[in-house]
């Protein structure tokens, strides 16, 4: 795609009811960029969570009330890997035997994008201008890395930042254990995931984590917070709109 | 031993403590699971090893019905007898009366998980017929009366102290926990039982309908034995792990031996195909293959999940699930675990018996990511939850849970209504109020979500949503 005129945002729920200030990092990212934002009210969740529970039905309600807010957005993008992943790659699956619904899932998925994917991949950007000072790991999170693919856009981010080092832990790919309504249904497994993820987080040194889903990013917190653990959990949009 | 899907959480939450489990288990995954995937490129199919291998699948399991004829055409041309058992029952009973027939005393057996699905073993017992073990690990968990914990690491989750252990009480050696002096005893015990047993059972890894052979990989040499010592032998095979030509046999076994074991060969692969021909110095007088379709034809029929057919159980999703990692084989209640068992074990033990297989992953998605047939577990195991969300007729599933139905119901309708979710999220930040917090997140959450609060804070919503700092931004600037 090519630098488009106008950056339409969804703002995920978690982030719109709970980590509000992730959003407006984000925001403060694409201005620099010199990009004109706008923001439909109407917009709420992609569907995921019922998605990932099996309630398909009730996804594609809200699906398609997706498709609908976005309908005549001209580039949408989201600070969370896996919501996007489920517009590119799911919706699909919900509406497989309409293909007029199909037709418009097709562009909404095209037009969809990632944060960071964005920046990297749509606007050639690596260097934001941004400064961190400190030590930071990369959490990859499991849909944004094995469903988007990026991988390396968020690394590319972070090694422009001045000041920061980017610290790799061991098996940054692999699940910190949070899957959604998982998390409470199985709450011995899914924490001893979590509990392997911060022993890697640790184990850097580094003093700060830093992922592209505040889905994962609240999991982990949520039990160094529990734990008090000396972790500080960023979304990398935080990291990118920091100025000196 | 009983097996049962229905106690997956229960187990879980006490392997989840199991810290020599852990270690056994990240072994295999440093070791075998997270280097499969570099193995499979430097195949001649390069980057595009797993697709290939996958269509081959695919093109087998959709013309499966030929593939068998021509496989069961060729192995009858050579002398053999096949039996096509529908049920694990059938397949159980026709072992039997090979087994009466040759009046057999002593059964020894390769390695097989199939041997496991049918419950073979207990059957032979029960017909008084002393059933051995001969792959060291299937060994040592029938020495221990324990199912196998891994598709193929039978005994990962022992250390050698504790085989020590079991086998100076069990075989009345003394204790020691070396490796090569415990073979070494497992060896001669083993030797014996293979010199004198009537019968022998393995299982097939793959096999090929044009050539008409079995394949059978192993790197302990067992196999061989028990496939050409005693007077008869039997190949168990699922119907499904059949290689149309010779030529997609061999993509299929180089893909099989590097994600089960990190080998570009195992150490021995036997072809095996009918009884001893007259040159021929060794080999079973009678040669049976029994294939075992027990669910796997309903499986077939459905175009949704017929995918999970194209697994070569190579066991390679185990070694990379976090999940399997952390909780080990025994938890899943079935003898097919991990990832490949939480698809397969629903679809044929019934999916409301194995509702937490289908719900207690994450679906991160690493296991189709190291599959070497690119079998997508995640999207099966997704599509399976959505059965017990609203049932379904075909596969018989009742709705799992009508309160979780209609919390999602009512959730879905007011998230589609940007009104409705304002003003459920300003009651809900007027009720956060009276739950307990510290530093800002909540301890404790009522009702299901409680789960979280178990071990984690959770995150307070904000005093102004985004879009309410949006809106205000904007009123801001327009008054600029």
């Amino acid at each position: 795609m090519t630098r488009p005129k106008r950056v339409t945002l969804f703002i995920q729920c978690i982030v719109d009811s709970s980590f509000p200030e992730v959003g407006e990092a984000m925001v403060k990212v694409l201005e620099r960029q010199g990009l004109v934002l706008d923001y439909p009210e109407g917009q709420t969740c992609c569907g995921q969570p019922a998605f990932n529970a099996g309630y398909r039905v009730e996804a594609a309600r809200l699906a398609r009330h997706y498709l609908d807010v976005f309908e005549d957005a001209e580039a949408v993008v989201c600070p969370s890997g896996s919501c996007v992943n489920m517009v590119r790659h799911h919706y699909r699956e919900l509406f497989a035997r309409d293909a007029r619904l199909l037709d418009r899932v097709e562009r909404a998925a095209a037009k969809t994008y990632e944060f960071t994917e964005f920046l990297v991949d749509v606007l050639g950007v690596t260097d934001v201008g941004a400064t961190w000072n400190g030590e930071v790991t990369y959490h990859d999170s499991c849909h944004l890395l094995r469903g988007l693919g990026v991988k390396d856009q968020p690394r590319a981010l972070l090694s422009k930042v001045r000041g920061l080092r980017l610290v790799e832990m061991t098996r940054s790919d692999e699940c910190c254990g949070f899957g959604g309504t998982f998390s409470a249904k199985y709450p011995e497994i899914s924490e001893a995931l979590l509990e392997t993820k911060l022993a890697n987080i640790q184990a850097t040194g580094a003093g700060t984590v830093v992922g592209c889903d505040m889905g994962c990013l609240m999991h982990m917190q949520g039990m160094i917070r529990r734990r008090e653990l000396p972790i500080s959990v960023r979304h990398i949009a935080e990291i990118l709109a920091g100025e000196e | 031993m009983e097996q049962n899907p229905l106690k997956y959480k229960e187990l879980a939450a006490k392997a989840v403590q199991d810290k020599q489990l852990h270690k056994a288990l990240g072994k295999m995954r440093d070791k075998v699971g997270r280097n499969a995937v570099k193995l499979y490129k430097e195949l001649p199919t390069g980057a595009g090893s797993r697709e290939a291998a996958k269509e081959v699948r695919r093109k087998i399991v959709d013309n499966l019905d030929v593939v068998l004829e021509t496989l069961i055409e060729s192995i009858r041309a050579r002398g053999g007898h096949v039996h096509l058992a529908e049920t694990d029952a059938d397949a159980v009973e026709y072992c039997l009366a090979v087994a009466k027939r040759f009046e057999v005393r002593r059964v020894v057996k390769g390695k097989s998980m199939l041997s496991e699905e049918i419950r073979l073993n207990d059957a032979l017992e029960a017909a008084g017929i002393e059933t051995v073990e001969t792959d060291l690990g299937e060994y040592i968990v029938q020495l221990k009366g324990e199912a196998p914990s891994h598709i193929i690491a039978p005994a990962i989750h022992y250390t050698r102290e504790q085989v020590g252990e079991l086998f100076a009480e069990k075989l009345g050696v003394p204790y020691t926990s070396d490796p090569p002096t415990l073979t070494a005893m497992a060896r001669k015990a083993l030797r014996e039982k293979m010199l004198t047993a009537d019968m022998g059972i393995s299982g097939g890894n793959t096999a090929c309908a044009e050539t008409g052979h079995v394949t059978i990989v192993s790197n302990e040499g067992n196999i061989r034995m028990t496939s050409t010592m005693p007077r008869v032998h039997i190949v168990l095979l699922g119907i499904e792990k059949v290689a149309a030509t010779l030529e997609d046999h061999d993509i299929l076994l180089r893909m099989l031996t590097r994600a089960a074991a990190g080998q570009k060969i195992s150490t021995y692969v036997s072809y095996v195909g009918g009884p001893r021909l007259d040159a021929e110095p060794d080999g079973p007088e009678e040669f049976h293959l029994v294939l075992v379709d027990n669910g796997r034809s309903r499986i077939l029929a459905d175009p949704d999940f017929r995918e999970v057919l194209h697994c070569v159980r190579c066991g390679g999703c185990l070694n990379v699930c976090p999940v399997y990692m952390s909780i080990g084989g025994h938890s899943y209640g079935s003898p097919y675990c991990g990832p490949i068992g939480a698809v397969f074990t629903p679809l044929t033990r019934g999916i409301n018996t194995c509702h937490h297989l289908c719900q207690g992953e994450t679906l991160c998605g690493a296991c189709k990511e190291v599959c070497p047939v690119d079998n997508d577990l995640p999207r099966m195991l997704s599509l399976l939850r959505s059965k017990l969300a609203d049932g379904d007729r075909r596969w018989n599933v009742k709705p799992h849970s009508r309160i979780e139905k209609l919390i999602f119901g009512a959730w879905s309708v007011v998230m589609s209504h940007r009104g409705l979710y304002d003003a459920l999220t300003a009651l809900a930040r007027a009720g956060q109020r009276l739950l307990p917090r510290r530093n800002g997140w909540i301890r404790h959450l009522p009702g299901p979500l409680g789960g979280w609060t178990r071990g984690r804070d959770f995150p307070p919503l904000a005093a102004k949503s985004f879009a309410q700092r949006w809106a205000r931004r904007s009123t801001a600037r327009r008054g600029e």
